[in-house]
């Protein structure tokens, strides 16, 4: 193995090694998605069974809830990683060690990938022994739909994490707040179409909102969404590279300000 | 002894006006402790974190082995080491699984031994399964120590390593520090505010006050320069310029 190779791997054991000993750290990957599939998943079944529901309602927001699930742990994956070293003022160990920006990075994603298959497992199992919802009915497509959130969860991580970086510890709120505000703009649980003209535009430049309407089309018509996982997929390169870049230009502000220290103490 | 940390008119300006450090000039040679000392606000901190690549120069060189801090920073890294009494290390994790850590971040070979023999060198085997976030302060310092040289680093960076000790743990900290030193040849920059620690332990103290280098040399050299008595006087001195 590299001596790249092993550095990734240190700082990532560094975090497994805190989710087997702490139950709260455990919780935050199991219990937030699982409490949110029991309470919305309930309340769909409550709402399918009244006259005049949408048909395919269960499947609709039960596969919205779960692939939404996925980028919202994949954006907490990279920011709250982080966060972890803010908080046990373990940052300035790190970041005087041999871990290089990039390596730091890569060993955030790693670590991102390893929480979401966590998360993904339980929901999955639980969606489909409580409301017999089998998410890979979508089949193929699912692979395109996820990886297109998981990356856009990624770039907004990436994101928040150098704002904390810049800003602080007054600005970790940034870490559970930043993925929620584009959650209107995605829509998740309703068709783009419902929303007024100006988000409409807005949604068109929203990853998630052609992986959410590719999901309703796919379930719809059986057919795979090209044009969505095409257009989300494109998105995803441009913002995904521009928060890398942000990262990078934001890093070498921070070392340039003396913030580092500032952050790490 | 050749000169293994060479820093040439290093200024820091933070904000466009406010001068940090201010043209300073010095070497650390090889197996020596040098001491870094002065006033709250003299500069010291943002010169170590220039050192260890933290914060960025306005201006000036930092060579550390000859390589420059801003190129080569990973291969520099790879051979020094870090220890505040500011920073601590994941609560979570055991006081051993926190050392493996490290010592994988760092690439160290034989990490078991060297893990164990630390861990006894500093007294603090006995907690070794103990997660970090029950220790007093004075193990974690301990323990910070313990990862500060896991990588038998060639230079080390110590900010105040014995500000949260007993006196009887720093005094065996000090021994044990100036012991690694004679054996291994390890280069140790050193600041504290125990001036009696400084006197003690540095081999050369370089006096800083607004950004700038005042005087350097051995303590004895110092103390006649200021006509102090002690190291504490002379600091005295120069914090109160009236006096």
């Amino acid at each position: 193995m590299s001596r790249r190779h092993q550095r990734i791997l240190a700082y990532t054991i560094r975090h497994l090694y805190l989710y087997k000993r702490s139950l709260p750290r455990l919780m935050e990957i199991l219990y937030w998605p699982v409490l949110d599939l029991l309470v919305w998943g309930f309340v769909t079944v409550y709402l399918s069974r009244q006259e005049g529901a949408v048909p395919g309602f269960v499947t609709f927001f039960i596969g919205a809830l779960i692939l939404w699930d996925l980028l919202f742990r994949s954006q907490q994956g990279i920011s709250v990683s982080f966060l972890e070293d803010v908080w046990s003022r373990n940052l300035l160990n790190i970041f005087v060690s041999p871990l290089s920006a990039t390596e730091y990075i890569l060993s955030l994603l790693f670590l991102s990938t390893i929480k979401l298959v966590l998360t993904a497992t339980v929901m999955v199992t639980l969606a489909w022994l409580l409301y017999a919802f089998n998410i890979f009915a979508l089949g193929f497509t699912l692979v395109p739909l996820v990886l297109n959130l998981i990356v856009m969860g990624w770039a907004i991580g990436i994101l928040t994490t150098s704002l904390i970086l810049r800003f602080g510890q007054e600005a970790e709120v940034l870490a559970w707040g930043v993925a929620l505000l584009f959650q209107p703009v995605s829509a998740v649980f309703y068709p783009v179409e419902v929303l007024p003209w100006f988000l409409r535009a807005i949604a068109n430049y929203i990853p998630a909102a052609h992986v959410f309407e590719g999901m309703r089309f796919v379930l719809n018509t059986g057919q795979f969404p090209a044009r969505e996982v095409a257009a989300a997929a494109a998105l995803n390169i441009v913002y995904i590279a521009l928060s890398v870049f942000f990262f990078y230009w934001n890093f070498k502000v921070v070392r340039r300000k003396g913030l580092l220290a500032k952050v790490g103490e | 002894m050749s000169a293994i940390v060479e820093v040439r008119g290093l200024t820091k300006v933070f904000n466009r006006q406010k001068k940090a450090v201010d043209g300073i000039s010095f070497e650390m040679r090889e197996g020596e402790i040098l001491g870094l000392i002065g006033p709250n606000g003299a500069g010291k901190t943002t010169t170590l974190q220039m050192l260890l690549g933290l914060t960025t120069p306005t201006s000036g060189e930092i060579r550390v082995f000859g390589l420059d801090i801003n190129i080569r920073r990973e291969e520099i890294l790879r051979q020094v080491n870090f220890s505040s009494s500011y920073i601590s290390l994941p609560y979570s994790l055991t006081v051993e699984e926190n050392l493996t850590v490290f010592s994988r971040l760092y690439g160290v070979s034989d990490r078991k031994e060297r893990i164990r023999e630390l861990l006894t060198v500093f007294e603090i085997i006995d907690i070794k399964d103990t997660p970090t976030r029950r220790l007093s302060s004075g193990q974690i310092t301990r323990v910070c120590l313990c990862k500060a040289l896991l990588n038998r680093p060639r230079v080390l960076f110590l900010d105040e390593p014995t500000a949260s000790l007993d006196p009887d743990m720093a005094d065996k900290t000090r021994s044990l520090l100036k012991k690694i030193k004679e054996e291994e040849g390890l280069s140790i920059l050193y600041t504290s505010h125990n001036m009696k620690e400084m006197e003690e332990m540095c081999d050369r103290v370089i006096f800083m006050d607004k950004g700038r280098i005042i005087a350097a040399g051995d303590p004895g050299s110092i103390l006649r320069e200021f006509g102090g008595r002690t190291l504490e006087e002379v600091f005295i001195k120069i914090a109160r310029p009236g006096k």
